[in-house]
């Protein structure tokens, strides 16, 4: 057993972009990759093939696009998951869920509806894949934009 | 007093009840009201489940989930009050715009279990009101009375469907009735629905079936 100096990273993080708890943005996030929101965020939340955690202490004020949510915070808006919504216990959620599949745990509050989206099938054979293509290193990870500032966060 | 979050609760330990498992022929019914349809609107008001949410919505129905408990004691308080501030005209539409501010016809069944016999006399009519308002003609609403005349607290529970004939109890605690309800009174109550199905359960729980 070795005494690593290193953090443990958080549990969900999985290098994710983090909110913190003490920040707070108002305005449109696009994200290219897992986000979690710790602070408060009031507008638009968008990531559309990732994961968004609303962490404990996370209060967002929005309509939500994303591949997987997981809200164990507060949210106030719409939410349209392609895949898989968690709520946990003690999360607060109010307004309309889309979603493939929902998790509910006891003592989570949720008011509103929930609309089940089946996936269409999946056609039988996988179309072939282009010739491949040359394309420049994506470098815009995540962007936040507002009314006051715009930022693009790169990596 | 009232108030999913605020009832008093079950206390742990042996002489908690456990979950209980029993049939509910209203539930029967009104599942076989809507057989055979797909994608209707759906009101849960006993606050959101996994096995409602997932057992309506396996059936191809939109579901809205809302805890209309919990609204209670947000608009009139937790303590002995509790009943007469259910008297005051600006609470009341507080509580009435929080809990049921939906468009009128807008569901096509509503699930009330036993939150009905937590509202004093004025607002329990008002709110019966606004849900025949809220659903469409036809539809059929769900509620659960407490059958037992002497009893000076009843129980409360959580209501999660395993299947279409049966329901989970998981208790939540327990508090005073606002007031009794016999069969005639209930009638009163849905005088304007089209019609009133009783069924009295082994549980003594009057189970009601009101069609709009």
């Amino acid at each position: 057993m070795s005494a690593s100096p290193m953090r443990n990273p958080e549990p969900d993080g999985r290098g994710a972009a983090v909110i913190g708890k003490s920040v707070m943005i108002k305005g449109q996030i696009i994200s290219r990759e897992d986000l979690t929101i710790d602070g408060e965020v009031e507008g638009t939340v968008e990531l559309q093939e990732h994961r968004l955690t609303i962490g404990p202490h996370g209060k967002v004020r929005a309509d939500i696009k994303a591949r997987e949510i997981i809200v164990l915070g507060n949210v106030y808006g719409n939410v349209d998951v392609a895949d898989k919504i968690e709520i946990r216990k003690d999360a607060k959620l109010v307004g309309d869920i889309k979603t493939a599949r929902i998790v509910i745990e006891d003592g989570a509050y949720f008011k509103g509806t929930t609309d089940i989206i089946r996936p269409e099938p999946k056609p039988a054979a996988a179309a072939p894949k282009p010739a491949a293509v040359q394309t420049a290193p994506v470098t815009a990870a995540a962007a936040v934009t507002g009314n006051a500032t715009s930022v693009e966060a790169k990596r | 007093m009232v108030g999913r979050d605020t009832f008093r609760p079950a206390m742990p330990g042996p002489s908690q009840p456990a979950q209980i498992s029993r049939n509910s022929n209203g539930l029967d019914q009104f599942f076989s009201s809507i057989r055979d349809r797909s994608g209707l609107s759906i009101l849960d008001l006993a606050g959101a489940s996994q096995s409602n949410i997932t057992f309506i919505t396996q059936l191809g129905h939109k579901l809205y989930s809302d805890d209309i408990l919990r609204t209670l004691s947000t608009s009139f308080g937790t303590d002995d009050e509790f009943l007469l501030r259910q008297g005051e005209p600006e609470r009341a539409e507080y509580f009435l715009k929080q809990s049921l501010d939906y468009l009128d016809d807008a569901f096509d069944g509503a699930l009330v279990w036993d939150t009905l016999q937590f509202l004093a006399p004025p607002l329990l009519q008002l709110t019966v009101d606004r849900l025949y308002r809220v659903l469409r003609p036809g539809a059929y609403l769900l509620s659960f009375f407490c059958a037992d005349e002497k009893a000076k607290v009843i129980p409360v529970n959580s209501y999660r469907i395993q299947d279409s004939k049966t329901l989970q109890l998981a208790p939540r605690g327990e508090t005073r009735p606002a007031q009794f309800f016999n069969n005639r009174a209930i009638e009163r109550l849905f005088q304007n629905f089209e019609s009133v199905k009783f069924f009295l359960t082994r549980e003594n729980q009057r189970e009601v079936i009101a069609r709009r």
